[in-house]
């Protein structure tokens, strides 16, 4: 579950590379001719000092490499082209040849300096990147001992009472019993599904498999999902007239949907109305959730899709996984989700998605 | 008529049991194989009625058997898959497999999808009539009626409609339903399909947003069913 480093910005370093050296060169050459242009005015040796100013710059900005690059050609070319005898390697003066020597070596010890400093701090953010990681490996592991204890907890629990006080149960007693078992089960499961998504997530491996999804149909299922035959809350659904078919990733949406379903019927009191409406709206597949609950807090409207975020006083446990992997999953699809407050208060959360469509009348019968 | 036999093939003891518990209280002899190769040896000498057929085995994968099995083996084999494994189910359906059924799975489902294999393998003559709720289809005057009403199909929706009952109660992928209703090289217009079955739904089912015949069977393709309770 440690997000995965290595592999991407290695492959554009070394395109980033080859750029600096370039760079280093270009800047070098530019500095050489501004050097030419102003050594009648103040001096070859002069020139020396612009020219270490350059690599130090650079030696900020790039990687050692392209630094000492640009240390020793501009060493070499200010020999070259500036030092007398002017074009020619020759030294004559024993203290232009100190100078050089000197220019040498201070541009190297500056680029050394420099990366050696780069490298402490990168060394340092590094190690509290993998800190910060670790904490978010608890956190997850905490929150989902917790979450996952709760159920087995019942199933347990309730297994244990079937087993033992068989004879004492009522009839009636032995089915909320089993209803119980069942709802625990199906809550694990969920869990299971939310950690398969995060990890997809993390790893940067969503990939979409799209599909032709015809939208009221697909909302129908995904609301027969939570079919319960005395349900806490009721679930209106508002379809959207003559939609076309978009083409989503229909797993995906899957996900999206029981979470935001599943999050609606936990974190409200009963009988709460959980509406659900779809459109096409500005060429985008239009999903609203809402629900006259108690709603989000102001502050939560944007932090409730970060990980592991919970509402502090709700009494209903929740791993804070689900919204995250809901926005994960609509961005993933390049869509957008929203939260905001209806107008009774209650949690009201916005999906659109940019997809391709087709209308049925588009095409022709045969 | 003797009890029908039914190989169960997976390696996880806890479903094995489940399984065993659900079918034989439901009238059927279980016979239990734990790996690849026990399957493949009871298979071949008891001969079973249906092969329930775990994809997940640990000595050998699940479709790589269905493949083998399906070169000599010939009553019906239920794949047995976890969810969101779409891609493995479509070509275990294209492999050959009858059916599929997804862990967890609800024993209902189960039974009906037994039922369905077992009944399609014995059904031999084919009705020219077919009544399901208030919809009969009379292949011979290729008629559709909806309550007494005439129903206007074209061409090409009669061809899926008669496809999908003629395969009653068995999972189609959609490149299959392609292959057969407009031929080679329209597996990949899965387009088509979506408008045709959403116009059949809406010709047919009472509520076209809650099919209760052409079931959608996620990134895999459609059910036809004449009872959607079962």
């Amino acid at each position: 579950m440690y997000p995965q480093h290595s592999a991407l910005p290695k492959a554009s370093k070394g395109l980033h590379l080859r750029l600096q050296f370039l760079v280093s060169i270009l800047v070098v050459a530019g500095m050489l001719l501004l050097g030419i242009w102003m050594s009648p005015s103040i001096g070859y040796r002069a020139v020396a000092l612009l020219m270490l100013m350059a690599v130090s710059i650079l030696a900020i900005l790039f990687d050692i490499l392209p630094v000492l690059l640009a240390a020793i050609l501009s060493a070499i070319t200010w020999n070259f082209f500036l030092i007398p005898p002017r074009y020619t390697f020759s030294i004559q003066n024993s203290e232009d040849l100190f100078l050089f020597l000197m220019y040498f070596f201070v541009a190297m010890v500056n680029a050394v300096l420099t990366y050696k400093i780069k490298d402490r701090n990168k060394k340092i953010s590094d190690r509290e990147e993998k800190e910060k990681t670790i904490r978010l490996y608890n956190t997850i592991l905490n929150s989902l001992s917790h979450e996952l204890r709760t159920p087995i907890s019942t199933i347990i629990g309730a297994v244990d009472v079937m087993k033992e006080q068989n004879g004492r149960l009522s009839p009636a007693n032995k089915d909320e019993l089993l209803h119980e078992i069942g709802k625990a089960s199906l809550r694990l499961n969920q869990h299971v599904e939310n950690l398969l998504g995060l990890s997809r997530l993390e790893s940067g491996m969503v990939q979409l498999k799209l599909d032709w999804i015809d939208i009221n149909e697909f909302v129908h299922r995904m609301i027969n999902k939570f079919s319960d035959p005395k349900p806490p809350q009721r679930i209106t659904f508002l379809p959207g007239q003559n939609l076309p078919l978009f083409k989503l990733d229909a797993v995906l949406m899957e996900q999206v949907l029981v979470n935001l379903i599943q999050n609606a019927i936990i974190y409200t009191p009963d009988k709460t109305e959980i509406r659900i409406s779809t459109d096409y709206i500005d060429e985008k597949c239009t999903i609203v959730i809402s629900d006259n609950g108690p709603g989000f807090p102001f502050s939560a409207l944007v932090t409730a899709f970060d990980k592991f975020y919970r509402v502090s006083q709700t009494n209903s446990s929740g791993t804070g996984l689900g919204l995250s992997i809901v926005k994960g999953f609509v961005e993933a699809q390049k869509g957008t989700i929203q939260l905001s407050h209806n107008d009774t208060g209650g949690a009201k959360f916005l999906i659109e998605l940019p997809a391709e469509t087709s209308f049925i009348q588009n095409l022709k019968n045969e | 008529m003797n009890k029908p036999e039914i190989l169960v093939i997976d390696d996880e003891p806890q479903i094995q049991k489940l399984l065993s518990i659900i079918l034989e209280s439901n009238g059927y002899k279980v016979i239990k194989a734990t790996s690849a190769l026990e399957g493949t040896s009871l298979a071949a000498s008891l001969q079973p009625d249906l092969i329930l057929l775990d994809i997940g085995l640990p000595d050998k994968n699940g479709i790589a058997l269905l493949r083998d099995l399906k070169q000599w083996y010939p009553n019906p084999i239920l794949m047995l898959s976890v969810i969101s494994n779409e891609e493995d189910i479509v070509s275990a359906l294209d492999f050959g497999a009858d059916d599929y059924i997804t862990k967890p799975f609800r024993s209902g489902e189960l039974l009906a999808r037994i039922r369905t294999a077992i009944r399609r393998k014995s059904k031999t003559v084919a009705s020219t009539k077919v009544v399901f709720g208030n919809i009969t289809i009379d292949f011979e005057a290729r008629t559709v009626i909806l309550n007494g009403i005439n129903i206007k199909l074209t061409a090409t929706e009669y061809n899926l409609l008669s496809l999908f009952i003629r395969n009653e109660g068995k999972v189609l992928t959609h490149s299959y339903l392609l292959r057969e209703i407009w031929g080679a090289g329209y597996q990949a217009e899965t387009q088509y399909l979506r408008v045709f079955v959403a116009q059949l739904r809406k010709k047919l089912e009472f509520n076209p947003d809650q099919p209760k015949h052409i079931l959608t069977e996620s990134g895999v393709g459609y059910r036809f069913v004449t009872d959607s309770e079962s």
